[in-house]
């Protein structure tokens, strides 16, 4: 039961930095209707930023605002120079596909080429102890990332469901021509959306940073993240952050429990997740399906 | 009464397909005017080179103002709401959020006010209230379309044959409700429409357009005189 109970938690840690990533991709999917295949170079690149702050001195918090600050302005930037060119919008999402892919393998290079390919030490957001629950114990980081969501959630709900910028920009995503003609500036609110998410991926990276900060830090965190958005539903934040612990907790119940996994094929139940979640419910969890009249 | 919208010389088109070729047309303030021609003649392209949606060259100013080379959202800032054809029903917001959203351009009180006005108007939409609006019938997605617009109070309202694909006994409704509309609030309104009859019953002027020129205007007497107009456009 003790021992059930710690793989539980450990996958509870995992998911909630699955679920930080996952948010991100909610936010641009529900900004601009499209997926952001870089969503997760992005991160690895707002992260050596925060980690450029940090490093020269500046307390922790704070450099993940500035960090976050920072990227809200490159997010909004890539939307501007490297989207919009080629579409911008879902009406037909290839160009804009093959423009992430594009912008996941540029960042991949780009990263080693400004800091180097040796990893960066980073601290725990919320410090290295713990607490003990039933035999088991669950550490400070994971209960600091549980809560960091909540936050997360609550304030995406505010914006998207309370205010009117939000509503423009759900508006813009389900369909940018009529928005535009009701007078929404539908450039800006893209821009917003690709710097929000970027800035909210900030803290996807900022949650593993501390097992050293590379290139390669979101590789795996974003298949994850894919599988967290896909089961909880690629429109509601609260399923990113649902989608994201289960599938925490189950891969790491998997790796511990069937001896074939283990760690070397962890990927693998993610990936049949993905699947079985498009075949049985496509909308995920908590996700919408798009009525449309034609 | 004086021009609204004064339109000189319009040309615009797709790339290099040419749609437009100098169209000039005037709407006055208060009036309905209608657009007639068969398919491929202009009439959508003309309210998307008004509104913004494609470039256009020429000269288009609404009360004195120049529209062309603004984008669709400064456009509506400038008091003209277009309905594009095929309602542009923001599918995955609900009836009342499309509303909301039609404020977009407004930050003044009466916002709630105009919302309560235009549910009074289209009852329908009042009781779809919180239901997704890509959910609706044809005919409740195009008052819905036509409410939205209203919310920014623009002064021109454009509409893309409001009837396409409604049955006839909706479409007579929702003229009726746009003749209403036009008187209570003085709107003017610039409408494309298949269904000439209708349309010359509501408007006050119209114009032929026929391969990306205008061929005929006059009085909708005048128009429904025309033996030319008559045959083509009003089938007797």
């Amino acid at each position: 039961m003790g021992e059930l109970l710690q793989f539980f938690f450990l996958g509870l840690g995992r998911g909630a930095i699955y679920a930080t990533l996952a948010i991100a991709l909610v936010i641009i999917y529900r900004a601009t209707g499209l997926l952001n295949f870089a969503q997760g170079q992005m991160a690895m690149f707002s992260t050596y930023i925060v980690w450029a702050f940090w490093s020269a001195g500046v307390p922790l918090w704070p450099a993940i605002l500035l960090g976050m600050v920072a990227s809200f302005v490159l997010g909004a930037l890539v939307e501007r120079l490297l989207i919009r060119p080629v579409g911008g919008t879902g009406e037909n999402p290839l160009p804009v596909v093959i423009v992430t892919i594009g912008l996941f393998l540029a960042l991949g290079a780009l990263a080693p080429w400004i800091w180097g390919l040796e990893a960066k030490p980073f601290p725990l957001l919320f410090g290295s102890g713990s607490v003990t629950v039933l035999d088991a114990s669950i550490d400070y980081q994971t209960l600091g990332l549980l809560v960091m969501l909540g936050v997360e959630v609550l304030a995406l709900w505010l914006l998207f469901q309370r205010t009117k910028l939000g509503l423009a920009m759900r508006g813009v995503a389900s369909n940018a021509e009529s928005s535009a003609l009701v007078g929404v500036p539908v450039g800006t609110m893209l821009m917003i959306g690709w710097g929000l998410s970027a800035a909210f991926g900030t803290l996807a990276g900022v949650s593993v940073a501390n097992l050293g900060i590379d290139p390669n830090l979101m590789l795996g965190p974003l298949i994850y993240a894919f599988a967290a958005a896909t089961l909880g539903g690629f429109d509601s934040p609260v399923g990113a952050v649902v989608g994201g612990l289960i599938v925490g907790v189950v891969t790491e119940l998997l790796a511990h429990y069937v001896e074939p996994i283990g760690n070397d094929l962890k990927l693998l139940p993610a990936f049949v997740l993905i699947l079985v979640v498009l075949l049985v419910r496509p909308q995920g969890l908590f996700g919408h399906l798009h009525a449309r009249r034609v | 009464m004086s021009a609204l919208l004064t339109v000189e010389g319009l040309t615009a088109g797709y790339g290099p397909v040419e749609v437009l070729r100098g169209i000039d047309l005037t709407v006055d303030d208060g009036e309905i005017v209608v657009v007639l021609g068969a398919n491929g003649a202009g009439k959508t392209t003309t309210l998307r080179a008004l509104s913004g949606m494609i470039p256009a060259r020429g000269s288009v100013t609404l009360a004195g103002r120049s529209l062309l080379g603004r984008r669709p959202d400064q456009v509506v800032r400038l008091g003209v709401s277009h309905v594009p054809q095929g309602r542009g029903t923001i599918t995955d917001l609900t009836v009342h959020e499309n509303l909301l959203l039609g404020a977009y351009t407004r930050s003044d009180p009466e916002i709630d006010e105009d919302l309560e006005r235009w549910y009074t108007v289209f009852p329908r939409l009042a009781e779809r209230r919180d239901q997704t609006a890509g959910s609706m019938s044809g005919g409740e997605q195009q008052m819905l379309a036509i409410a939205r617009a209203l919310m920014s109070r623009p002064r021109l309202l454009l509409l893309d044959e409001p009837s396409l694909g409604l049955a006839p006994l909706v479409t007579e409704e929702l003229f009726r409700s746009l003749v209403q509309i036009n008187r209570e609030q003085g709107t003017s309104v610039l409408v494309v429409e298949q269904n000439a009859n209708l349309a010359l019953d509501v408007g006050s002027r119209g114009y032929v357009l026929e391969t990306g020129r205008i061929v005929v205007s006059g009085t909708s007497s005048e128009l429904r005189a025309d033996e030319a107009v008559r045959k083509a456009y009003l089938g007797y």
